[in-house]
């Protein structure tokens, strides 16, 4: 990995605030992801971290603060400018087209990286490079088997995996994951933590995540929300050894 | 090896039965059967149309009545100037009135298609209850509008004396009519089949089950669903412009909230996302109305208590609950 202070950021957040009535969701967030890193992002449940990737993502906007992604603003874009700007997000809860089989999903994310969705006559499961682009994110997931599976029949886990295969069939610049590991038990993180490992190489992650034994496996850095602040942010021992981190989040854990 | 469905199978005996009972109706001197025929067809039209917005991008909109009346008003505007000998415009450049059926058809999609683009890009913005609410007054907006436009009869109506032309044919000759809306329907038909299957398709059924999806892989919802709406206002409108030279009479009731209240019924009872769910439901419609319309001014409460039926036990339509649920594509 290269020194995070020498390269810039593959995506960054400037002072996001964001406010829900009286509840302060997000304050004064500053974070970055540089090339190759997995940066996690952990803290207690209703810490923010959702809203945080929504405002990175482009769902919510936030009320001050940018969003930077390879160095060009993106706060004023929506959600589907940034994903064609190379942002791969997958969502806490699977968003998926449970109708669908499990190629048509995956389909779906190679025709939003074709950039062409608005073609009309042949078929999109004939078309060659679409269908070669999912196949190949849904045999890097092992879903390879139930591609034509209906999405509705598939495990949690399974869900899981195809939620990431989506996201990989956009080749982004950047992944903004929230909690994928959620409800996989210990067979599927091992495997999900293997993969996440290898795929750094190619963009970086931004991992929210609960498993804390993924979180410590994976991540070059970690920042801790609590209260829609980030309390800390640095290497795993440093975050290990932080008194604040314990008494705030890792206390009841270790 | 081609391998068929129960579904395929099924729309392939609605098809030969579109096109045997009219054939039976000719040889027999029949033409009031061929006439209904002819309705049921038009109607299957309009609810394909409708059925691109309704069931593949899940647009429950209430004021399809609207590009069914312009596609109507476009047929009696051009015809009634043509019968009349008189310009539709003179300034700033002349354009006369017509009773070519191809023209007529294509002022009727594009305008249509004009009107549909406005309402949606308004509407869209909007979704559930919002959006019916909006679409119905866009519906009855148009339906006042022309109550009170007395240039082309107003509440009245107005009446063409003679049927359009199509070139080849004699279109007052009720089988040739019932033809070429026949040849009508199976063409969009096809290009439905297509439209569901296609890159576009794929996008607008997913844009249904999970907006955020769709987004997040770089396609902007909005713009598909308007793009569904467009292509299904065409086509209604084409239906309302044949469904005119079937009457030789457009009337403001082409808008009522009625006309898109029963294109929907219909839709649903057939069923839903199903291509040719609009055929089947268009056809016990009007099965429906001249069986019991003749015992009973009420007639429509059978329709709706079947409309309960179905939506209470079927989900998909009488299709779903012949042929089961859709296989998924591949
Ligand atoms: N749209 C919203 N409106 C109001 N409150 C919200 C909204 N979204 C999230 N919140 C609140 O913001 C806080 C942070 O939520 P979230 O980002 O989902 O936390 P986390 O993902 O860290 O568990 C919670 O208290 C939640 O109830
Ligand atoms: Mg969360």
């Amino acid at each position: 990995m290269t020194d995070p202070m020498m390269t810039d950021p593959v995506l960054e957040t400037r002072g996001i605030s964001k406010t829900f009535g009286a509840l302060q969701a997000s304050k004064d967030i500053s974070l970055t992801l540089m090339p190759g890193e997995i940066h996690a992002l952990i803290g207690p449940n209703g810490a923010g971290k959702s809203t945080l990737i929504k405002q990175i993502a482009g769902g919510l906007r936030p009320d001050a603060g940018q969003v930077f992604l390879q160095g060009r603003e993106v706060t004023g874009l929506d959600t589907p400018a940034r994903a064609r700007l190379g942002l791969g997000r997958t969502f806490q809860i699977s968003a998926l087209a449970m109708e669908d089989t499990v190629l048509q999903n995956a389909v779906l994310g190679a025709l939003g990286a074709s950039g062409r969705p608005f073609r009309f006559w042949r078929a999109a499961l004939g078309d060659k490079d679409l269908r070669a682009r999912a196949q190949d994110a849904l045999e890097r997931v092992g879903l390879q088997e139930h591609a034509a599976t209906r999405t509705a029949e598939l495990s949690h886990g399974q869900r899981r995996q195809l939620e990431v295969a989506v996201a990989l069939t956009l080749r982004p610049k950047a992944f903004v994951m929230d909690e994928p590991m959620a409800g996989l038990g210990t067979g599927g993180s091992l495997r999900l933590t293997g993969f996440l490992d290898g795929l750094r190489a190619e963009a970086p992650i931004l991992l929210v995540e609960h498993d804390m034994d993924a979180v410590f496996a994976l991540a070059d850095r970690i920042s801790v929300l609590v209260y829609g602040e980030v309390i800390a942010t640095g290497t795993v021992e440093e975050i290990r050894a932080n008194p604040d981190v314990r008494s705030a989040y890792l206390g009841d854990e270790a | 090896m081609i391998t068929m469905t129960r579904e395929t199978l099924f729309n392939l005996a609605m098809m030969a039965a579109l096109i045997l009972f009219p054939l039976w109706a000719w040889l027999a001197d029949e033409p009031f059967m061929i006439t209904l025929a002819t309705k049921a067809v038009i109607l299957a039209l309009a609810g394909v149309g409708l059925n691109i917005a309704l069931g593949l991008g899940g647009l429950v909109s209430l004021g399809h009545a609207a590009f069914f009346g312009i596609g109507g008003y476009a047929m009696g505007i051009l015809a009634s100037h043509a019968q009349n000998y008189t310009p539709l415009i003179e300034t700033p450049f002349l354009i006369e009135g017509t009773k070519s059926m191809p023209v007529i058809w294509l002022v009727a999609v594009i305008c249509s298609g004009l009107a549909a683009l406005a309402i949606g890009a308004l509407s869209l913005r909007t979704s559930g209850v919002y959006f019916i609410m909006i679409t119905l007054a866009f519906g009855q907006m148009l339906f006042f509008f022309t109550i009170s436009w007395p240039a082309y009869g107003g509440e009245d109506g107005l009446s063409i004396y003679v049927r359009n032309g199509f070139p080849g044919l004699n279109t007052l000759d009720p089988i040739q009519f019932y033809g070429i809306c026949f040849a009508l329907l199976a063409l969009v038909l096809f290009f439905a089949a297509r439209l569901a299957r296609s890159p576009f398709g794929l996008a607008l059924n997913a844009a249904r089950q999970t907006a955020e999806r769709v987004e997040t892989v770089g396609i902007s919802p909005y713009k598909l669903r308007l793009t569904a709406f467009v292509v299904s206002g065409m086509i209604t409108g084409l239906a309302g412009a044949l469904f005119a030279d079937l009457n030789r009479f457009i009337s403001p009731t082409m808008f009522s909230w009625q006309t898109s209240g029963e294109i929907m019924i219909f839709v649903i009872i057939g069923g839903v996302a199903r291509l040719f769910g609009p055929v089947v439901g268009a056809v016990i419609f009007i099965a429906l109305e001249h069986l019991l319309g003749g015992l009973s001014d009420y007639w429509h409460i059978y329709l709706g208590v079947l409309l309960l039926l179905i939506v209470l036990f079927a989900r998909g339509g009488v299709i779903g609950t012949l042929t089961g649920r859709e296989v998924a594509h591949d």
